[in-house]
């Protein structure tokens, strides 16, 4: 899976969640790997992350079977890694899919319904990453929360909760 | 017991791998891929009352954890390429006086400020040679955070042990990636203590006379034995001397204690060897693209083996050429143009078998650069 | 305890050349040790490189002779591991302000309790006479064979605007004065600098015919005044020596250890 967006939009922390959740809680191996620019805020950022039931020797991903867009930006620059037949997500308000893709590709609305519904663009990351769990199924909501929670200050682990649930309806509404 | 699993990033994992060593003096300068483990050691060691500094430069990070180790402190500094280089004097100095210290170096792309935030292996030959004058070194290495873990208490207890500093040579890629790690229990791995001199209060001490066995014992500075210590050559009380027999004596010391037990000191893994037609040999993050390859073409019956080195220095000469020995090729992965490739052509029987699998542009080797030099080797093309 | 107690007598005759004013340092350093009864176990002396520097190899203490300029970073670490021990760091011109300034900024900055020992001699001795940065213009040497252009650095000030909580000066003529500011600068809990104008009759005095050592002993006397004195008032020119700054600031060790007792409670 390769998790794109601008800095500050809290990509990695999302990859890093996912990945945590699958090592500790189900069991799982993973590799979370990100590459860096200069820049501490902006530019298009990417984080790999790689679940498997068997030892991960490479730790990259060349060609994801998931990815994540949630800027134009980084849109443009991943779509074309795409595995033949993978499955894009996008966010509906920040990318126009303009590209023929060979891929399945699903635009959701996940800051349009984060700001609507919680009025915080903060936890998007956390939104996308329910929908993302919702779709593929590889881990599962709950120890996803388990992670946030060792990684979230107490005092916004409601809002969290709530983003990954909006994200989780988000992302069953696709796939019905 | 699952609180002893983590999911870290490798920089991490060094870390705690060295307050399980038994760290309690750490000094750095942060310097990207390593400033993590800086960061992290800030944060843990004023908790266990250990000593954290952060300080100047890099020079001044390793000059302070010398001065701290002879007090008796297990000591660490970590940098990258740049901090490297500025450290090269003090790292002699260490040699010369024969103080335990581990000195990790994060490679990133050089030379000079080169690629900060990208991987590279250019530092392996610069950790050998890089401090002026004849000498010897012992650097480490690894491609997973276990077997960081590992290395790093390794580092710890060999840099006791023979009286040494001790280089751990990471790169980015590994250093930043998160994966899982086991923190052992406590006891789990063995640790090697300081060795301190059994002379008593008033009987001479010789700091520079080493036992039987090689051996240093030391005796922390403050307590009842004063000596001195110099990077002059020195004689057996540590007072400058440019006697030949001295100074060749001295030298040789400091070189045959390490040289003379490359076998003993020799760390590395071996995958599929005995009866690999082709032989990978790699270390550090580019043996796991090594070992992708090795398990993808065993699955289909390819007779690919991987030979991983996790001490490059002094380099494993003998089991190099026992482990290529009986491969038709042998392919050095690499994230440079070359510095291992050299020592493996230099130990192996015949050095026109030896290859190069490499990138260099900042990108981390992938599958697809080791497969088209096996190709090429093959003889089926590009 | 006697003088001769803090020698390691096996190691003399020492290196320094006739007339030099670093024996008198060393003599000086031992007069203050002595009058304050400190042991040896609990001194650390740390040294760089240099004429200055060999001071280590003759005194009895634990002794780090370590690379140029970096001595402060060395004793940083001695200290901070082992903040009972003290703390001595004598230096020459480049190990203190040419090679070593920033850790001798940054040793001052953090207040660390170590004694910092300048035996400025406005030259570089060991390596054959090259100018220092202390040596100031319209010197001659070996590398200024038409005079030096570079202005010196003046290290009392420097010292001040870094943050050393002790700041004094003083030269071979005054021993007196020089055994007790030593003392005092060892008791001063904090970066204490201690300048010392050292001769060196051997480079500096034979190219800028200053005469011999006598000669040159007789300038700083005849140069130097005490701080405030009526003489510096008549006499801008005249050099002030005495104790310029003597601060109570938090100490680094001491800060330090605060930080250990916040960090645990967070624990």
């Amino acid at each position: 899976m390769v998790f794109s967006g601008s800095g500050g939009q809290g990509v990695i922390t999302a990859a890093i969640i996912l990945a945590e959740a699958a090592v500790l809680y189900d069991g799982l191996n993973a590799i979370q790997s990100q590459s860096y620019g200069a820049e501490a805020r902006g530019g298009a950022t990417r984080s790999d992350i790689i679940i498997s039931d068997t030892t991960i020797h490479y730790p990259k991903v060349i060609q994801p079977n998931v990815l994540v867009c949630l800027t134009q930006a980084a849109y443009n620059k991943f779509y074309s890694i795409i595995r033949p037949g993978g499955l894009l997500i996008s966010d509906s308000r920040y990318v126009q899919t303009e590209k023929k893709v060979d891929a399945q590709q699903k635009e959701i609305a996940l800051y349009e319904t984060v700001l609507e519904k919680i009025g915080k663009p903060i936890v998007f990351n956390i939104c996308m990453l329910g929908a993302v769990s919702a779709i593929v199924e590889v881990v599962s909501p709950e120890s996803i929360m388990k992670a946030l929670e060792n990684r979230i200050p107490a005092d916004f682990l409601d809002m969290n909760r709530k983003a990954l649930d909006i994200g989780i309806e988000l992302g069953e509404a696709t796939v019905r | 017991m699952s609180e002893n699993i983590k999911f870290v990033q490798g920089n991490e994992a060094c870390a705690e791998a060295a307050l399980y060593a038994g760290l309690n003096f750490y000094a750095g300068y942060p310097i990207t891929p390593s400033s993590e483990i800086t960061e992290f050691l800030a944060s843990r060691l004023p908790q266990i009352g250990a000593k954290f500094m952060q300080m100047e430069d890099e020079i001044s990070s390793l000059c302070a954890i010398i001065g701290a180790s002879l007090t008796g402190c297990k000591v660490m500094t970590a940098t990258s390429g740049p901090g490297f280089s500025l450290m090269q004097e003090a790292l002699g100095y260490a040699i010369m006086a024969e103080i335990p210290c581990v000195i990790v170096n994060v490679q990133r792309g050089g030379p000079s400020t080169g690629l900060p935030t990208h991987g590279s292996q250019g530092d392996v030959n610069q950790a050998r040679w890089g401090t002026h004058g004849d000498h010897a070194i012992i650097a480490l290495t690894a491609s997973n955070h276990q077997d960081i873990f590992a290395l790093t208490v390794e580092a710890f207890n060999l840099a006791e042990i023979y009286r040494t500093p001790v280089i751990l040579l990471l790169d980015e890629v590994v250093a930043h990636m998160r994966e899982r790690l086991v923190v052992p229990q406590p006891g789990e791995m063995p640790l090697v203590e300081r060795l301190k001199t059994s002379v008593k209060e008033g009987v001479d001490y010789h700091p520079y006379l080493p036992r039987e066995d090689g051996r240093l014992p030391m005796s922390d500075f403050g307590e009842v034995h004063r000596y001195n210590v110099t990077g002059l050559f020195h004689d057996m009380w540590g007072f400058p001397s440019s006697e030949p027999r001295a100074v060749h004596g001295l030298l040789r010391h400091l070189v045959d204690k390490i040289e003379n037990r490359v076998n003993q000191l020799a760390r590395y893994k071996e995958y599929y060897i005995e009866d690999a037609k082709h032989l990978l040999v790699s270390y550090g993050s580019s043996a796991r693209s090594a070992r992708h390859i090795v398990e993808k073409r065993r699955s289909r019956g390819e007779r690919l083996g991987l030979l991983e080195l996790q001490t490059l220095w002094p380099f494993p000469d003998e089991i190099v050429r026992e482990k290529c020995a009986a491969a038709q090729s042998v392919i050095v992965v690499e994230q440079n143009m070359g510095q291992v490739l050299q020592s493996v052509k230099l130990a192996v029987d015949k050095p026109d078998k030896v290859f190069l699998a490499n990138r260099i542009d900042g990108v981390f080797i992938m599958p697809a650069d080791i497969l088209k030099i096996l190709r090429l080797i093959q003889g089926k093309g590009v | 305890m006697a003088l001769k107690a803090y020698l390691r007598e096996r190691f003399f005759p020492h290196l320094w050349c006739p007339g030099c004013g670093h024996g008198t340092v060393l003599n000086g350093l031992l007069q203050a040790i002595e009058k304050m009864g400190l042991s040896r176990n609990e001194i650390v002396m740390v040294s760089g490189i240099g004429c200055s520097s060999r001071i280590t190899g003759y005194v009895d203490f634990h002794t780090l002779h370590t690379i140029h300029g970096r001595a402060l970073a060395f004793a940083t670490g001695v200290k901070m591991a082992r903040p009972e021990l003290n703390l001595i760091v004598p230096m020459g011109d480049g190990d203190a302000l040419a090679i070593g300034g920033n850790h001798f900024i940054h040793a001052a900055r953090r207040n660390i309790d170590i004694t910092a020992i300048v035996m400025n001699n406005r030259i570089y001795g060991m390596t054959g006479g090259q100018f220092s940065p202390l040596s100031g213009e319209d010197v001659r040497a070996t590398t200024a064979p038409y005079l030096t252009i570079d202005p010196g650095f003046d290290v009392v000030e420097l010292s001040k605007a870094a943050g050393a909580t002790f700041v004094a000066r003083t030269t071979t003529f005054h021993i007196k004065q020089m055994a007790d500011i030593i003392q005092q600068a060892i008791l001063h809990e904090g970066f204490s600098v201690v300048e010392i104008f050292s001769q060196c009759p051997t480079y500096f005095g034979r190219k800028n015919k200053a005469g011999d050592a006598v000669d040159m002993i007789a300038y700083y006397k005849e140069n130097t005044t005490p701080i405030g004195s009526k003489a510096k008032k008549e006499n801008p020119n005249l050099i002030e020596r005495g104790i310029f700054v003597q601060n109570e600031k938090p100490e680094y060790c001491n800060q330090y250890e605060q930080l250990v007792q916040k960090a645990m409670k967070g624990r």
